[in-house]
Protein backbone atom coordinates (compact mmCIF):
# COMPACT_ATOMS: atom_id res chain seq x y z
CA UNK A 1 0.00 0.00 0.00
CA UNK A 2 2.87 2.63 1.20
CA UNK A 3 4.59 1.53 -2.13
CA UNK A 4 1.81 2.61 -4.22
CA UNK A 5 1.65 5.47 -2.67
CA UNK A 6 5.16 6.08 -3.00
CA UNK A 7 4.58 5.52 -6.83
CA UNK A 8 1.73 8.44 -6.78
CA UNK A 9 3.83 11.03 -5.25
CA UNK A 10 7.02 10.31 -7.45
CA UNK A 11 4.96 10.91 -10.68
CA UNK A 12 4.69 14.39 -12.04
CA UNK A 13 1.90 16.77 -11.01
CA UNK A 14 0.54 17.04 -14.34
CA UNK A 15 0.23 12.93 -14.28
CA UNK A 16 -0.99 12.86 -11.20
CA UNK A 17 -4.19 15.30 -12.26
CA UNK A 18 -3.90 13.61 -15.33
CA UNK A 19 -4.59 10.23 -14.11
CA UNK A 20 -7.27 10.90 -11.84
CA UNK A 21 -9.28 13.26 -14.49
CA UNK A 22 -9.14 9.42 -16.27
CA UNK A 23 -10.62 7.42 -13.90
CA UNK A 24 -13.45 9.85 -13.03
CA UNK A 25 -13.93 9.80 -16.36
CA UNK A 26 -14.00 6.34 -16.69
CA UNK A 27 -16.51 5.39 -13.19
CA UNK A 28 -18.64 8.48 -15.06
CA UNK A 29 -18.82 6.34 -17.98
CA UNK A 30 -19.26 3.09 -16.31
CA UNK A 31 -21.61 4.29 -14.51
CA UNK A 32 -23.93 5.10 -17.81
CA UNK A 33 -23.27 2.53 -19.72
CA UNK A 34 -23.73 -0.04 -16.82
CA UNK A 35 -26.68 1.51 -15.00
CA UNK A 36 -28.79 2.15 -18.11
CA UNK A 37 -29.14 5.17 -17.39
CA UNK A 38 -31.83 7.07 -19.71
CA UNK A 39 -29.42 9.27 -22.16
CA UNK A 40 -32.23 11.98 -21.54
CA UNK A 41 -31.08 12.17 -17.99
CA UNK A 42 -27.76 11.69 -17.84
CA UNK A 43 -25.01 12.03 -20.81
CA UNK A 44 -21.92 9.40 -20.47
CA UNK A 45 -18.32 10.98 -21.52
CA UNK A 46 -18.98 9.65 -24.88
CA UNK A 47 -21.59 11.17 -25.36
CA UNK A 48 -20.70 14.31 -24.52
CA UNK A 49 -17.22 14.54 -26.69
CA UNK A 50 -20.13 13.54 -29.26
CA UNK A 51 -21.74 16.44 -28.77
CA UNK A 52 -19.31 18.66 -28.17
CA UNK A 53 -17.55 17.30 -31.58
CA UNK A 54 -20.82 18.17 -33.51
CA UNK A 55 -21.08 21.88 -31.52
CA UNK A 56 -18.03 22.63 -32.70
CA UNK A 57 -18.46 21.26 -36.10
CA UNK A 58 -21.29 23.08 -36.55
CA UNK A 59 -20.19 26.12 -35.09
CA UNK A 60 -22.78 26.71 -32.77
CA UNK A 61 -20.94 26.18 -29.90
CA UNK A 62 -18.00 28.56 -30.94
CA UNK A 63 -20.76 30.88 -31.85
CA UNK A 64 -22.32 30.81 -28.12
CA UNK A 65 -18.46 30.90 -26.30
CA UNK A 66 -17.40 33.66 -28.47
CA UNK A 67 -20.73 35.68 -27.51
CA UNK A 68 -20.43 34.89 -23.95
CA UNK A 69 -16.66 35.73 -23.67
CA UNK A 70 -17.70 39.26 -26.04
CA UNK A 71 -19.93 40.26 -23.12
CA UNK A 72 -17.69 38.91 -20.19
CA UNK A 73 -14.94 41.01 -21.33
CA UNK A 74 -16.79 44.01 -22.37
CA UNK A 75 -18.01 43.62 -18.32
CA UNK A 76 -14.59 42.87 -17.21
CA UNK A 77 -13.06 45.88 -18.96
CA UNK A 78 -15.66 48.56 -17.45
CA UNK A 79 -15.92 47.07 -14.19
CA UNK A 80 -12.04 47.28 -13.68
CA UNK A 81 -11.65 50.39 -15.10
CA UNK A 82 -14.40 51.83 -13.10
CA UNK A 83 -13.04 49.87 -10.01
CA UNK A 84 -9.16 50.79 -10.22
CA UNK A 85 -10.25 54.42 -10.86
CA UNK A 86 -12.44 54.52 -7.59
CA UNK A 87 -9.47 53.14 -5.69
CA UNK A 88 -7.16 55.24 -7.02
CA UNK A 89 -9.60 58.59 -6.31
CA UNK A 90 -9.48 56.87 -2.73
CA UNK A 91 -5.99 57.03 -2.30
CA UNK A 92 -5.99 60.52 -2.72
CA UNK A 93 -8.51 62.05 -1.22
CA UNK A 94 -10.80 61.39 2.07
CA UNK A 95 -13.80 61.62 -0.10
CA UNK A 96 -12.71 58.91 -2.46
CA UNK A 97 -12.04 56.78 -0.10
CA UNK A 98 -15.78 57.52 2.23
CA UNK A 99 -17.10 56.83 -1.38
CA UNK A 100 -15.75 53.77 -2.11
CA UNK A 101 -16.50 52.18 1.66
CA UNK A 102 -20.67 53.59 1.11
CA UNK A 103 -20.82 52.38 -2.56
CA UNK A 104 -19.05 49.54 -1.89
CA UNK A 105 -20.93 48.65 1.43
CA UNK A 106 -24.35 49.50 -0.48
CA UNK A 107 -23.54 47.54 -3.80
CA UNK A 108 -21.29 44.69 -2.48
CA UNK A 109 -23.70 42.38 -1.00
CA UNK A 110 -26.01 42.20 -4.05
CA UNK A 111 -25.32 39.30 -6.03
CA UNK A 112 -25.34 41.72 -9.70
CA UNK A 113 -27.99 38.95 -11.19
CA UNK A 114 -30.67 40.27 -9.34
CA UNK A 115 -29.76 43.71 -11.36
CA UNK A 116 -30.67 42.18 -14.60
CA UNK A 117 -34.57 42.61 -14.18
CA UNK A 118 -33.74 46.07 -14.42
CA UNK A 119 -30.86 46.10 -16.49
CA UNK A 120 -33.64 44.46 -18.87
CA UNK A 121 -35.64 47.37 -18.80
CA UNK A 122 -32.89 50.23 -19.12
CA UNK A 123 -31.30 48.44 -21.99
CA UNK A 124 -33.32 46.12 -23.42
CA UNK A 125 -32.94 42.92 -24.68
CA UNK A 126 -29.57 43.62 -25.73
CA UNK A 127 -25.78 42.04 -24.97
CA UNK A 128 -25.43 45.95 -22.65
CA UNK A 129 -28.06 44.80 -20.13
CA UNK A 130 -25.31 41.11 -19.22
CA UNK A 131 -22.25 43.82 -19.69
CA UNK A 132 -23.96 45.99 -17.53
CA UNK A 133 -24.63 43.39 -15.20
CA UNK A 134 -21.06 41.88 -15.24
CA UNK A 135 -19.70 45.16 -14.82
CA UNK A 136 -21.28 45.73 -11.35
CA UNK A 137 -19.92 42.32 -10.51
CA UNK A 138 -16.46 42.50 -10.81
CA UNK A 139 -16.39 46.72 -10.10
CA UNK A 140 -16.01 45.64 -6.33
CA UNK A 141 -13.27 43.19 -6.19
CA UNK A 142 -11.47 45.31 -7.97
CA UNK A 143 -12.12 48.49 -6.04
CA UNK A 144 -11.60 46.55 -3.06
CA UNK A 145 -8.44 45.04 -3.52
CA UNK A 146 -6.80 47.63 -5.31
CA UNK A 147 -7.58 49.87 -2.54
CA UNK A 148 -6.38 47.44 0.01
CA UNK A 149 -3.55 47.21 -1.64
CA UNK A 150 -2.58 50.94 -1.96
CA UNK A 151 -3.22 51.11 1.24
CA UNK A 152 -0.68 48.06 2.84
CA UNK A 153 2.49 49.66 0.37
CA UNK A 154 4.98 50.44 2.89
CA UNK A 155 6.06 53.79 3.99
CA UNK A 156 9.12 53.14 3.40
CA UNK A 157 8.74 52.69 -0.32
CA UNK A 158 6.52 55.83 -0.52
CA UNK A 159 9.15 57.40 1.35
CA UNK A 160 11.81 56.93 -2.31
CA UNK A 161 9.30 57.29 -3.99
CA UNK A 162 8.75 60.77 -2.88
CA UNK A 163 12.61 61.25 -2.26
CA UNK A 164 12.48 60.88 -6.45
CA UNK A 165 10.06 63.79 -6.65
CA UNK A 166 7.19 61.73 -7.86
CA UNK A 167 3.76 62.41 -7.91
CA UNK A 168 0.50 62.51 -9.07
CA UNK A 169 -0.47 60.04 -12.29
CA UNK A 170 3.69 59.05 -12.61
CA UNK A 171 3.51 58.33 -8.94
CA UNK A 172 0.38 55.56 -9.56
CA UNK A 173 1.68 53.96 -12.24
CA UNK A 174 5.29 54.01 -11.11
CA UNK A 175 5.25 52.78 -7.74
CA UNK A 176 1.69 52.82 -6.44
CA UNK A 177 0.62 50.61 -9.41
CA UNK A 178 3.13 47.69 -9.27
CA UNK A 179 4.00 47.80 -5.27
CA UNK A 180 0.27 47.29 -5.17
CA UNK A 181 -0.05 44.75 -7.89
CA UNK A 182 -0.32 41.14 -6.21
CA UNK A 183 -3.22 42.65 -4.53
CA UNK A 184 -4.84 43.92 -7.88
CA UNK A 185 -4.10 40.30 -9.35
CA UNK A 186 -6.20 39.00 -6.20
CA UNK A 187 -9.29 41.50 -7.52
CA UNK A 188 -9.11 40.97 -10.84
CA UNK A 189 -8.60 36.99 -10.41
CA UNK A 190 -12.08 37.40 -7.88
CA UNK A 191 -13.37 39.38 -10.69
CA UNK A 192 -13.09 37.27 -13.23
CA UNK A 193 -14.79 34.66 -11.14
CA UNK A 194 -17.62 36.76 -10.04
CA UNK A 195 -18.23 37.54 -13.48
CA UNK A 196 -17.93 34.51 -15.23
CA UNK A 197 -20.70 33.02 -12.57
CA UNK A 198 -22.86 36.54 -13.57
CA UNK A 199 -22.22 36.11 -17.10
CA UNK A 200 -23.58 32.48 -17.32
CA UNK A 201 -26.55 32.75 -14.91
CA UNK A 202 -27.49 36.26 -17.13
CA UNK A 203 -27.76 34.29 -20.29
CA UNK A 204 -29.96 31.36 -18.67
CA UNK A 205 -32.41 33.63 -17.33
CA UNK A 206 -31.68 36.34 -20.62
CA UNK A 207 -31.95 33.93 -23.61
CA UNK A 208 -30.55 35.26 -27.04
CA UNK A 209 -29.44 38.51 -26.50
CA UNK A 210 -28.83 40.49 -29.96
CA UNK A 211 -28.54 37.75 -32.72
CA UNK A 212 -26.79 34.84 -30.87
CA UNK A 213 -27.03 33.30 -27.53
CA UNK A 214 -24.09 32.68 -25.39
CA UNK A 215 -23.19 29.18 -23.57
CA UNK A 216 -25.97 30.01 -20.76
CA UNK A 217 -28.49 30.28 -23.29
CA UNK A 218 -26.95 26.88 -25.31
CA UNK A 219 -27.52 25.04 -22.48
CA UNK A 220 -30.90 25.84 -21.25
CA UNK A 221 -32.02 25.65 -25.49
CA UNK A 222 -30.64 21.81 -25.17
CA UNK A 223 -32.96 21.94 -22.29
CA UNK A 224 -35.83 22.52 -23.92
CA UNK A 225 -34.67 19.98 -26.83
CA UNK A 226 -33.98 17.35 -23.90
CA UNK A 227 -30.58 17.37 -25.54
CA UNK A 228 -28.67 16.62 -22.63
CA UNK A 229 -25.18 15.65 -24.00
CA UNK A 230 -25.08 19.29 -25.68
CA UNK A 231 -26.21 20.85 -21.80
CA UNK A 232 -22.67 18.43 -20.77
CA UNK A 233 -21.09 19.85 -23.66
CA UNK A 234 -21.96 23.28 -22.57
CA UNK A 235 -21.07 23.07 -18.90
CA UNK A 236 -17.46 21.35 -19.94
CA UNK A 237 -17.02 24.45 -21.70
CA UNK A 238 -17.52 26.16 -19.29
CA UNK A 239 -15.23 24.67 -16.47
CA UNK A 240 -12.38 24.37 -19.24
CA UNK A 241 -12.24 28.09 -20.11
CA UNK A 242 -12.03 28.42 -16.48
CA UNK A 243 -9.31 26.38 -16.18
CA UNK A 244 -7.30 28.28 -19.09
CA UNK A 245 -7.95 31.10 -17.20
CA UNK A 246 -6.98 30.51 -14.12
CA UNK A 247 -3.73 29.15 -15.65
CA UNK A 248 -3.50 32.71 -17.34
CA UNK A 249 -3.44 34.25 -13.89
CA UNK A 250 -0.70 31.69 -12.81
CA UNK A 251 1.23 33.01 -15.72
CA UNK A 252 0.95 36.46 -14.63
CA UNK A 253 1.90 36.02 -11.42
CA UNK A 254 4.77 33.79 -12.22
CA UNK A 255 5.96 36.44 -14.15
CA UNK A 256 5.22 39.41 -12.26
CA UNK A 257 4.59 39.19 -8.82
CA UNK A 258 6.66 35.94 -7.82
CA UNK A 259 9.54 37.21 -10.18
CA UNK A 260 9.78 40.35 -8.01
CA UNK A 261 9.67 38.66 -4.36
CA UNK A 262 6.63 39.89 -3.87
CA UNK A 263 4.38 36.53 -3.52
CA UNK A 264 5.37 33.39 -3.33
CA UNK A 265 4.86 30.74 -6.09
CA UNK A 266 1.67 28.98 -5.14
CA UNK B 1 7.93 71.25 7.83
CA UNK B 2 8.00 73.65 10.71
CA UNK B 3 10.74 73.89 13.28
CA UNK B 4 9.53 74.76 16.77
CA UNK B 5 11.88 77.40 16.92
CA UNK B 6 14.68 79.13 15.17
CA UNK B 7 14.91 78.73 10.74
CA UNK B 8 15.36 75.80 8.82
CA UNK B 9 16.81 76.30 5.78
CA UNK B 10 19.49 74.31 3.52
CA UNK B 11 21.83 76.52 1.76
CA UNK B 12 20.37 79.73 2.42
CA UNK B 13 16.25 78.55 1.63
CA UNK B 14 13.88 76.82 3.52
CA UNK B 15 13.37 73.40 2.59
CA UNK B 16 9.59 72.69 0.86
CA UNK B 17 9.15 69.53 0.03
CA UNK B 18 11.13 66.09 -0.55
CA UNK B 19 13.75 66.06 -3.88
CA UNK B 20 16.04 64.07 -4.89
CA UNK B 21 18.91 66.69 -4.20
CA UNK B 22 18.34 65.11 -0.69
CA UNK B 23 18.85 61.45 -1.28
CA UNK B 24 17.83 59.21 1.69
CA UNK B 25 19.06 55.92 2.62
CA UNK B 26 16.55 54.53 4.54
CA UNK B 27 17.01 51.57 6.97
CA UNK B 28 14.73 49.26 6.07
CA UNK B 29 15.43 46.87 3.03
CA UNK B 30 12.41 47.58 1.01
CA UNK B 31 13.35 51.02 0.04
CA UNK B 32 14.02 49.45 -3.18
CA UNK B 33 11.66 48.83 -5.59
CA UNK B 34 11.16 45.36 -5.95
CA UNK B 35 9.45 45.15 -9.40
CA UNK B 36 12.86 46.60 -10.95
CA UNK B 37 16.63 44.85 -11.04
CA UNK B 38 18.71 46.70 -8.96
CA UNK B 39 20.38 48.59 -12.33
CA UNK B 40 16.97 49.43 -13.44
CA UNK B 41 16.15 51.23 -9.81
CA UNK B 42 19.52 53.38 -10.44
CA UNK B 43 18.63 54.40 -13.78
CA UNK B 44 14.90 54.55 -13.16
CA UNK B 45 16.21 57.05 -10.13
CA UNK B 46 18.08 58.68 -12.64
CA UNK B 47 15.97 59.25 -15.43
CA UNK B 48 13.12 60.44 -13.02
CA UNK B 49 14.68 62.83 -10.62
CA UNK B 50 17.79 63.84 -13.19
CA UNK B 51 16.07 63.65 -16.26
CA UNK B 52 19.12 61.72 -17.76
CA UNK B 53 18.87 59.97 -21.20
CA UNK B 54 18.81 56.23 -21.35
CA UNK B 55 22.42 55.71 -21.90
CA UNK B 56 23.55 58.15 -19.75
CA UNK B 57 21.59 56.64 -16.92
CA UNK B 58 22.82 53.10 -17.78
CA UNK B 59 26.51 54.81 -17.89
CA UNK B 60 26.29 56.25 -14.67
CA UNK B 61 24.35 53.53 -12.97
CA UNK B 62 27.27 50.63 -14.16
CA UNK B 63 29.62 53.04 -12.94
CA UNK B 64 27.87 53.72 -9.68
CA UNK B 65 27.23 50.18 -9.40
CA UNK B 66 30.99 49.38 -10.16
CA UNK B 67 32.03 52.08 -6.86
CA UNK B 68 29.83 50.12 -4.08
CA UNK B 69 30.93 46.69 -5.79
CA UNK B 70 27.48 45.32 -6.52
CA UNK B 71 28.47 45.24 -10.24
CA UNK B 72 27.63 41.51 -10.03
CA UNK B 73 23.99 41.74 -8.49
CA UNK B 74 22.95 44.57 -11.18
CA UNK B 75 20.23 41.92 -12.99
CA UNK B 76 19.18 40.44 -9.93
CA UNK B 77 15.71 41.75 -8.19
CA UNK B 78 15.94 42.98 -4.46
CA UNK B 79 14.00 40.30 -3.07
CA UNK B 80 17.30 37.68 -4.04
CA UNK B 81 20.01 39.93 -1.71
CA UNK B 82 21.21 39.60 1.27
CA UNK B 83 20.46 42.74 3.48
CA UNK B 84 24.16 44.20 3.13
CA UNK B 85 23.11 43.96 -0.47
CA UNK B 86 20.26 45.40 -0.65
CA UNK B 87 21.84 48.50 1.60
CA UNK B 88 24.83 48.76 -1.17
CA UNK B 89 22.19 49.07 -3.79
CA UNK B 90 20.20 51.89 -2.27
CA UNK B 91 23.29 53.73 -1.21
CA UNK B 92 24.45 53.13 -4.85
CA UNK B 93 20.85 54.40 -6.15
CA UNK B 94 21.26 57.43 -3.56
CA UNK B 95 24.93 58.84 -4.70
CA UNK B 96 24.00 58.24 -8.20
CA UNK B 97 21.52 61.01 -8.10
CA UNK B 98 24.49 62.70 -6.97
CA UNK B 99 22.68 65.48 -4.39
CA UNK B 100 23.88 67.78 -2.31
CA UNK B 101 23.25 65.88 0.46
CA UNK B 102 22.92 62.37 1.57
CA UNK B 103 20.57 61.73 4.41
CA UNK B 104 20.67 58.19 5.96
CA UNK B 105 18.92 57.22 8.70
CA UNK B 106 20.43 53.99 10.31
CA UNK B 107 21.21 52.93 7.00
CA UNK B 108 23.29 49.76 8.38
CA UNK B 109 21.39 48.83 11.77
CA UNK B 110 19.56 45.71 10.67
CA UNK B 111 22.72 44.62 9.63
CA UNK B 112 25.26 41.78 11.27
CA UNK B 113 28.05 43.32 13.24
CA UNK B 114 30.54 41.91 10.07
CA UNK B 115 28.33 43.20 7.02
CA UNK B 116 27.76 46.86 9.14
CA UNK B 117 31.66 47.23 9.88
CA UNK B 118 32.15 46.13 5.98
CA UNK B 119 29.59 48.80 4.77
CA UNK B 120 31.37 51.44 6.81
CA UNK B 121 34.43 51.30 5.67
CA UNK B 122 33.11 51.23 2.44
CA UNK B 123 30.73 54.45 3.05
CA UNK B 124 34.19 56.50 4.42
CA UNK B 125 35.59 55.52 1.06
CA UNK B 126 32.60 56.55 -1.33
CA UNK B 127 32.28 59.82 0.66
CA UNK B 128 35.89 60.53 0.29
CA UNK B 129 35.95 60.11 -3.27
CA UNK B 130 32.48 62.46 -3.41
CA UNK B 131 31.60 65.63 -2.39
CA UNK B 132 28.66 64.99 -0.78
CA UNK B 133 27.73 65.97 3.07
CA UNK B 134 26.19 63.05 4.72
CA UNK B 135 23.89 63.31 7.63
CA UNK B 136 23.89 59.91 9.34
CA UNK B 137 21.78 58.48 12.19
CA UNK B 138 22.83 56.07 14.20
CA UNK B 139 22.49 54.54 17.56
CA UNK B 140 26.15 53.13 17.85
CA UNK B 141 28.81 55.07 19.31
CA UNK B 142 31.62 53.53 17.28
CA UNK B 143 29.97 53.69 14.07
CA UNK B 144 29.28 57.40 14.76
CA UNK B 145 33.07 58.34 15.36
CA UNK B 146 34.34 56.35 13.10
CA UNK B 147 32.07 57.80 10.04
CA UNK B 148 31.66 61.31 11.52
CA UNK B 149 33.25 64.22 11.32
CA UNK B 150 31.20 66.01 13.58
CA UNK B 151 28.86 64.30 15.99
CA UNK B 152 25.93 65.81 17.71
CA UNK B 153 24.58 63.65 20.08
CA UNK B 154 20.95 64.31 20.80
CA UNK B 155 18.49 63.69 23.95
CA UNK B 156 15.45 61.93 23.77
CA UNK B 157 12.83 63.65 24.87
CA UNK B 158 12.24 66.45 24.75
CA UNK B 159 14.84 66.01 21.70
CA UNK B 160 17.39 68.41 21.91
CA UNK B 161 21.60 68.53 21.04
CA UNK B 162 23.20 67.81 24.25
CA UNK B 163 26.61 68.10 22.83
CA UNK B 164 27.98 68.28 19.01
CA UNK B 165 32.01 66.26 19.44
CA UNK B 166 34.43 67.11 16.53
CA UNK B 167 35.70 63.36 15.40
CA UNK B 168 36.82 64.10 12.05
CA UNK B 169 40.80 62.77 13.34
CA UNK B 170 39.53 59.77 15.37
CA UNK B 171 39.48 56.98 12.29
CA UNK B 172 41.48 54.16 13.81
CA UNK B 173 39.19 52.18 16.14
CA UNK B 174 42.55 50.64 18.49
CA UNK B 175 43.53 54.36 19.62
CA UNK B 176 43.50 55.72 23.15
CA UNK B 177 41.55 58.92 21.50
CA UNK B 178 38.72 56.48 19.77
CA UNK B 179 38.05 55.10 23.03
CA UNK B 180 38.62 58.60 25.28
CA UNK B 181 35.71 59.91 22.22
CA UNK B 182 33.66 56.69 23.08
CA UNK B 183 33.66 57.10 26.94
CA UNK B 184 32.67 60.81 26.12
CA UNK B 185 29.54 60.10 23.86
CA UNK B 186 28.50 56.94 26.51
CA UNK B 187 28.03 59.46 29.25
CA UNK B 188 26.45 62.10 27.11
CA UNK B 189 24.05 59.63 25.98
CA UNK B 190 23.34 57.79 29.86
CA UNK B 191 23.14 61.32 31.53
CA UNK B 192 19.32 61.85 32.32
Amino acid sequence: MSALRDAWARLPAAARYALLTFTLLALWQAYVTLGHVSPLLFASPLAVARALGAGFASGRLITATGATLEVLLGGLLLGSLAGFALASFAAFSRFGQDLLVVLSAIFNPLPSIAILPLAMIWFGLRPQSIVFVVALATIWPVALNTDNGFRTISTTTQLAARNLGLRGWKLVTDVLLPAALPAIVTGLKSAWAFGWRTVVAAELVFGVAGSSGGLGWYINNARYFLQTADIFAGLVVISVLGILVEALFGLLERRTVVRWGMKRAA
Amino acid sequence: MRPAQGKLSIEGAPPREPGPDRAVVFQDFDQLFAWRTVRDNVVYALRTARRFSKAEAGRRADDVLALVDITRAAERYPHELSGGMKQRAAIARAIALEPTMLLMDEPFGALDAITRQQLQIELARICASTAVTVVLVTHSIQEAIYLGDRVMVMSSFPARVREIVLTAHASDVDTPEFAHLTGHLRQLLVRT
